[in-house]
């Protein structure tokens, strides 16, 4: 398709199939992260059914998620399907006395019928007792994709943000309980106040005022960051924090907001960044010169691709990102070297024709397609691991690398 | 509008999907959102499939809808047919698309194709996804199908109805295949699994046809009946039985000899059953829930072949609904007719079985009430496609099924040993095995009773083996005498405690524990004769 110059790197964009998650599957992580919350999406047997295929396997007793499945009488009449969302969420809060915030998402079905969900939370807000926050947002697979499911979440919550006028630091994208206390406890030590969104409960919501900076830790979060700038927030441009330079990249953009000096920073970092140099050195070893291919999935490829070229030496062959936020990515696609094809979108038979012709050593794409690859004899690795594992900062940065690492260790030890 | 935190059958378009992968030259072109490929790990991980299913979606976005879908849907169309040059062409709407009516069928007509396109009209709303399997089936063979042989081969039958996803489906056909092999019967047709277009073409040709998965293929076999002549087996060869009755059916509609077949001990599962280990499992209370080919053809080999007592049987497959309830009239319990695996699950927690025979939801659902449970159904999971030839169907099958069935139970002797022992004070938790030296594994829960599951039981009757003697004493504390159980223990009466010594070694630690508790319950101070009866007259039920 067309080659467009877009700052210093061309990049390709294509249309044709995407095979690609909706952003339905976002529930899957933002379920556990928001403890208190429940998510009904409002869609098909597909939508159901396509959750519990992401989620893998059936492992809660009862998940704080479900599907309202429209039927054929749903679709007759929208007054009709307006009464029986009330009953069905009527229903499920009588069940779940636990809950303190339900998210309807509003799925292709529901949006294609224009069953509007932010006029049902409204009503539903009006109808049902205290004590439950009802929202809505959509992570249809027509308006996202894949990780833009949680960014349509957060940007469905951040008007509900309490106010505060003095100045503060938010980290923003949902990070495992691990990641976010060590991120905390750096930033404790640099002596700067920061707080989490999403929080783990939905009564515990971070304030945000014009005194805000906000730092991403996600790389996928644009209408979050519009609706925090529209509460008077400023985003802190920094790397995304995957390794020792993005993790290193992103704390001193804080630092420097909060007027840290950079001894303060070294003391406070040093001891991890040297564990995690070590960690980073004996997947070097398997990871230096070995060519790599990302097919468009979380929108992590391209702070993943800087990690992997810059730190572990491997050679880019092509990033596949389902959207390119230029604004956001700026510092990280500053960092990738030259001449490497960036891809924004998807064909993807005209994709895969072109990493059989590149025959990289490592591919990393989603589930759909890495048996059929592996089987074409390219090694590859799981995208959707990149997202539901801890991979930020620099305790995860040898994990991080290591997940890169096995697929090629475990080729090399196979001989059958 | 139905809540559903789960679902045993995808939609209708995954059944199609299914039957597309399954066969070979044919692809499907599938008018859907972007996020509808999701479907395509189902094939590449779950079953493990070398290659993507043959399926181009259109993953249309919002900003499409604006513009001209249809546009889209015609150049992915004509995109598929260029790259893969099918011998067949489906061409059809998931649930969001059929919402937008850009009519898929007329657009695939109109792109002049020099192969047949079969459209797919599933309503997607209103059916699941075996019912979606079937139809694209039947729309598939009825577009193949043309006018009927001059003569029709004898002794060649179909089987129909095996899909990609299908549980157990592969090995099913090996085994019905060698089974039909043994009775001089050939397979004219397998489909859809394996079959190419041209294949299906000669359908009519087959002089009988076997449904091997009547949820799919039932529209078929009903239509080359009515328009070929071609009578259907009404029997699923699944279990001893079932393949006996299936193996004479076949037999006597070909005029064929049943001896070979039959002859011999062709399935060992008769005599593992009539052996004496078997006998314990007199009686097992079974919950049976599945589609409703394995539902029925469950309890069937439950009751007959291995002697349990079906008390719940069930299937999400409502358009076999009729056919369950019969199979549960003859069992005495009436029909679960439901795809909410929320009642399913409420049901077996009411009924607490000694077995749950049901899909990857009833193994959760057992998972969590502490229940035994084998796995006879799909939804599939990983682990139903083993690497190891595993039919359920033929007489390997009622193999398969006797092991997989019987494991999840402890084995007789051993359940009667654990039964015996689990008062012992080796065998309470966090106490290691004797044979491994005997030090606690763990000092937590000392009085907690042993699951009844505990490891190796077997392998370590004898109390206080020397070898644990020798450790302990080195390691300080002595091991007790026994485990101290109830406070203020009753005292044993000389006679009492005379009696005891009667019963055999290996039950008397029990019948000493039980009859203390026994005592200690109702508060008695000593333990008499008449006491160690009555403890035993409560404790045997």
């Amino acid at each position: 398709m067309s080659g467009e110059a877009r700052g210093a790197l061309p990049v390709l964009r294509e249309r044709g199939q995407h095979e690609v998650f909706c952003g339905l599957t976002g529930i899957v992580w933002l379920h556990r992260k928001i403890q208190d919350a429940f998510f009904l999406v409002v869609g098909s047997r597909t939508c159901a059914h396509l959750l519990q295929s992401a989620a893998g396997v059936m492992i809660f007793a009862e998940p704080r998620f479900a599907t309202a499945i429209l039927d054929e009488r749903d679709l007759a009449g929208l007054a009709d399907a307006n009464d029986e969302l009330d009953r069905v969420v009527e229903r499920l809060i009588a069940r779940r006395p636990d809950i303190k915030m339900l998210f309807l998402v509003s799925s292709c079905p529901s949006e294609v019928i224009k069953l509007d969900l932010s006029r049902a939370a409204a009503r539903l807000n009006e109808r049902l007792r205290s004590g439950v926050r009802v929202l809505s947002y959509s992570g249809s697979g027509i308006e996202t994709t894949f990780t833009q499911g949680e960014d349509a979440c957060l940007a469905a919550l951040a008007p509900l943000l309490p106010r505060e006028e003095s100045r503060s630091l938010l980290v923003v994208g949902s990070l495992p309980d691990v990641v976010e206390d060590q991120f905390a406890r750096i930033f404790g030590e640099l002596g700067v106040a920061v707080r989490f969104f999403p929080a783990r409960r939905s009564d515990a919501l971070p304030p945000v005022g014009p005194g805000t900076a906000y730092l991403l830790a996600q790389p996928f979060l644009s209408a979050t960051a519009q609706a925090l700038e529209k509460r008077g927030a400023r985003r802190l441009a920094a790397p995304f924090p995957f390794g020792v330079e993005g993790t290193r990249g992103w704390i001193e953009a804080a630092a420097r907001w909060a007027g840290v000096s950079a001894e303060r920073v070294e003391a406070a970092v040093a001891p991890a960044e040297r564990r995690a140099r070590a960690a980073l050195e004996p997947a070097r070893e398997r990871l230096e010169g070995k060519t790599i291919f990302f097919f468009p999935d979380s929108q992590l490829e391209v702070p993943l691709a800087r990690f992997l070229s810059r730190e572990l030496g491997m050679k880019l062959v092509e990033v596949g990102t389902p959207f390119l936020h230029q604004e956001h990515l700026a510092t990280e696609l500053a960092l990738l070297p030259g001449g490497v094809r960036l891809s924004e979108g998807q064909d993807v038979e005209r994709q895969l024709d072109r990493c059989r012709a590149a025959r990289p050593d490592l591919a990393v794409c989603g589930l759909g397609l890495a048996n059929p690859l592996e089987r074409e004899g390219i090694t590859t690795k799981w995208s959707i691991e990149l997202v539901f594992s801890p991979v930020h900062g620099y305790e995860q940065a040898g994990d991080l690398a290591n997940l890169f690492a096995r697929p090629l260790v475990r080729a090399g030890r196979l001989s059958v | 509008m139905q809540l559903s935190v789960w679902t045993y059958e995808g939609p209708p378009h995954v059944g199609a999907m299914r039957v597309a992968a399954a066969m070979k030259g044919v692809h499907y072109v599938l008018h859907a959102p972007q996020g509808d490929t999701y479907a395509d790990l189902l094939f590449t991980m779950i079953e493990r499939r070398t290659t993507r299913p043959p399926v181009t979606y259109t993953t249309f976005q919002a900003r499409d809808l604006g513009r001209d879908t249809a546009e889209l849907f015609k150049t992915a169309a004509r995109d598929a047919y260029e790259r893969f040059r099918p011998e067949l062409l489906l061409v059809g709407a998931s649930c969001t698309a059929e919402l937008i009516q850009d009519d898929p069928a007329g657009i695939g007509q109109a792109l002049g194709l020099p192969i047949p396109v079969v459209p797919l009209e599933l309503s997607a709303y209103q059916h699941c996804e075996n019912w979606g399997a079937a139809e694209t089936f039947y729309r598939i063979v009825r577009a193949c199908v043309k006018a009927a042989p001059r003569e029709k081969r004898r002794g060649t039958c179909n089987l129909l109805g095996a899909t990609a996803l299908g549980f157990r489906h592969r090995d099913d056909v090996t085994e019905v295949t060698r089974l039909l092999a043994q009775l001089g019967v050939s397979v004219n047709v397998c489909a859809p699994l394996g079959a190419t277009p041209a294949d299906l073409a000669r359908l009519p040709e087959a002089e009988f046809n076997v449904a091997l998965y009547p949820e799919i293929a039932g529209p078929t076999a009903s239509f080359l009946a009515k328009t070929f002549g071609q009578p259907t087996i009404p029997v699923t060869p699944m279990g001893v039985g079932a393949t006996r009755d299936f193996v004479r059916q076949v037999a006597e509609l070909t005029g064929k000899d049943p001896g070979p077949a039959l002859a011999g001990e062709p399935s060992r599962l008769p005599w593992y059953s009539r052996s004496v280990d078997s006998t314990y499992l007199t009686g097992k209370r079974v919950f049976v829930f599945g589609d409703a080919t394995h539902a029925i053809a469950a309890a069937r080999i439950a009751t007959e072949e291995l002697g349990f007592v079906v008390v719940g049987l069930g299937t999400y497959a409502r358009g076999l609904a009729r056919e369950v309830r019969a199979a549960a009239a003859r069992y005495g319990v009436e029909a679960l007719i439901t795809d909410d695996h929320l009642l399913v699950e409420e049901q077996i927690a009411a009924l607490a079985p000694d077995l749950v025979l049901g899909t990857q939801m009833e193994r959760h659902v057992a998972k969590r009430l502490g229940l035994p449970c084998a796995v006879i159904s799909a939804p599939v999971h990983v682990q139903d496609f083993p690497a190891r030839y595993s039919p359920q169907m033929g007489f390997e099958g009622a193999n398969v099924i006797f092991d997989s069935w019987i494991h999840p139970l402890m084995m007789g002797l051993e359940e009667h040993l654990l039964a015996m022992f689990r008062e012992d004070f080796e065998f309470r938790p966090g106490v290691a095995p004797s044979h491994l030296g005997g030090a606690p594994t763990s000092p937590t829960s000392p009085a907690a009773p042993a699951p009844t599951t505990a490891p190796a039981p077997v392998a370590a009757p004898a109390p206080a083996a020397p070898a644990q003697a020798v450790k302990t004493e080195a390691k300080g504390p002595p091991a007790a005498p026994a485990a101290p159980t109830a406070p203020q223990a009753a005292v044993w009466t000389a006679e009492a405690e005379q009696e005891l010594k009667k019963i055999p070694f290996f039950v008397r630690g029990r019948a000493r524990k039980n009859t203390e508790r026994f005592a200690a319950e109702r508060g008695l101070a000593s333990i008499t004769l008449e006491t160690l009866y009555d403890a035993k007259a409560h404790f045997s039920r």
